[in-house]
């Protein structure tokens, strides 16, 4: 369903941070990708969010070439897409219910819809409790949990995580771990940057190594040799 | 679809402009500024229309005729005259009302009135009395007489005409008020600009703070119009309180610089020009700063929209 092929990312200083990368990840599979910090994670997953241009080759999302896509269809692939960042990324004037609730607004779902809808996610990462606090009233554990209640909210088929677990504790790591993996088993694609060698051990699924900017080793099942 | 969007736009508009109070806050300080500066220079130049016009009103051009003048020949003169498309209008004052504007004139200078009784007929003339239509017409108008009715002429019923004793200080005056208008265009213009670019700036600065959730609006996939419809909103709502607050400001300002600029201005209330005009200023100051509002945060917007 996600297909780089031969992408290579130069910036301007001509730093390689890609180099003819070839990938391919399938409907419904849990992908973790590792490495060092600068290693070519990050720019991966910028590139599949339209958010940096390859210098060369193509990403496809199903069949669509997503660099040759209008602004108006980047802003429905990301739909397609759920995001989790490692900075949370929630929007501070907004509550908890306000921040899931635009991302379906920005979906053009319906009133009935989201008031439908938001509970529900917000039961699933067990936040139902939480739903008129802003994001500073939150611990980090919380707030990342209200990010993947908005990630998940439109049923996207990919959900992305970058360092999700980068700025949280031990207990709170396992609990995103936990609900990622449930998502995943709800049939939705994860694919997970991290370099925690904890998480990986407890996935136990595919991992993807990434170095100076090319794919050095792909395991199923295997584990992290970083 | 679109009215839902609509709606959603205009309630996030508004929480938006809610929640960040501070940052509304200053915005709408700045803007009240930047419309009391609008505001000030339409009444200044309110002000001085008034005061040129009636200055301008108080230049004419008078007739004197010969003391032996028949009255029908000053009647056709003045038929002439009227039937001229610069002159607004001609009054006949008769040598009768003349004295009678002198008594008036003098009354309480006795020393004048004994000498106008001493002389026993009446001393003073008929005089026709020319307004052109504007300041700058009175040359034609001159010009015209000294070419039908020379004065000097031995048959002339004209005896003089008062322009040319005058044309000096009517010129000049011709020339402060084109150059008055000019200016007061100028200094407006500059003024508005100055002030649109300042609220601009403080609006650019409102919004930077919302620069990181753009992006993520972006991330999670909305639409660009979609962000930027709630920011307008906000931007269009600055403009209406700070026209609101400005011309509530207004009523103590003008109430207070109402009787000086009576005094200093030919009879012109500030007070009671803004009652007056109260309806065209709410127009103008509400329609300015919503615009500018809105204008302002569209660019501010649009800069940070550009980031994919």
């Amino acid at each position: 369903m996600i297909y780089f092929d031969k992408v290579t990312k130069r910036y301007n200083d001509d730093t390689v941070a890609l180099d003819a990368v070839d990938l391919r990840i399938d409907p419904g599979e849990f992908v973790s990708l590792v490495g060092h910090s600068g290693a070519g994670k990050t720019t991966l997953i910028k590139l599949l969010l339209a958010e940096e241009r390859p210098t060369d080759g193509r990403v496809l999302f199903e069949t669509t070439d997503i660099h040759a896509l209008k602004p108006r269809d980047i802003s429905r692939l990301r739909r397609n897409i759920g995001t989790i960042f490692q900075d949370f990324r929630l929007i501070p004037k907004k509550t908890v219910y306000e921040n899931i609730a635009f991302a379906m607004e920005a979906a053009g779902r319906t009133d009935e819809e989201i008031r439908e809808d938001v509970p529900h996610a917000l039961q699933l990462v067990d936040l139902a409790h939480k739903a008129w606090s802003f994001p500073h009233e939150l611990s980090g554990g919380e707030q990342q949990r209200v990010a993947i209640a908005r990630a998940i909210i439109n049923q996207p088929d990919v959900l992305v995580a970058d360092e999700p677990t980068g700025n949280l504790d031990p207990r709170n790591t396992r609990d995103i771990i936990q609900i990622l993996q449930r998502i995943n088993d709800l049939g939705t694609t994860v694919l997970l940057t991290t370099h925690n060698q904890n998480v990986i051990d407890m996935l136990d699924r595919r991992v993807i190594t990434v170095e100076g900017g090319r794919i050095v080793r792909d395991e199923i099942g295997g584990k992290c040799i970083l | 679809m679109l009215w839902i969007n609509i709606r959603r736009i205009l309630k996030t508009g508004f929480v938006q402009f809610w929640r960040n109070g501070v940052v509304s806050l200053s915005a709408v300080l700045v803007m009240v500024i930047t419309l009391f500066v609008i505001g000030l220079v339409l009444f200044t130049s309110a002000l001085l229309t008034a005061s040129l016009t009636a200055i301008e009103d108080k230049v004419d051009i008078n007739v004197y005729f010969t003391t032996d003048a028949p009255e029908a020949e000053i009647l056709k003169v003045k038929q002439a005259l009227e039937a001229l498309p610069e002159v607004a209008y001609v009054t006949y004052v008769t040598p009768e009302q003349a004295l009678e504007n002198f008594r008036e004139r003098h009354k309480n200078n006795q020393g004048m009135l004994d000498a106008v009784d001493e002389v026993g007929d009446n001393p003073l003339d008929a005089i026709l009395n020319v307004k052109a239509k504007e300041a700058s017409q009175y040359e034609g108008v001159a010009t015209f007489l000294d070419q039908n009715y020379p004065t000097g002429v031995g048959s002339s019923i004209v005896r003089e005409v008062n322009y040319f004793q005058n044309k000096q200080a009517i010129d000049r005056l011709g020339q402060i008020i084109d150059a008055g208008e000019r200016l007061g265009v100028i200094v407006t213009i500059l003024f508005i600009i100055i002030s649109i670019v300042i609220t601009l700036n403080t609006i650019r600065l409102a919004m930077y703070i919302s620069k990181d959730e753009i992006h993520v609006m972006k991330l999670v996939g909305a639409s660009s119009r979609f962000i930027t419809g709630p920011f307008l909103i906000t931007g269009a709502l600055y403009g209406l309180f700070s026209s609101i607050i400005t011309l509530i400001l207004f009523w103590p300002f003008t109430y207070w610089l109402g009787p000086i600029t009576e005094r200093f201005f030919v009879e012109v209330n500030l007070f009671e020009y803004y009652l007056s005009t109260f309806g065209q200023f709410f127009v103008l100051l509400v329609g300015s700063g919503i615009i500018i509002g809105a204008i302002s945060s569209l660019l501010a917007i649009k800069r940070y929209l550009k980031v994919k």
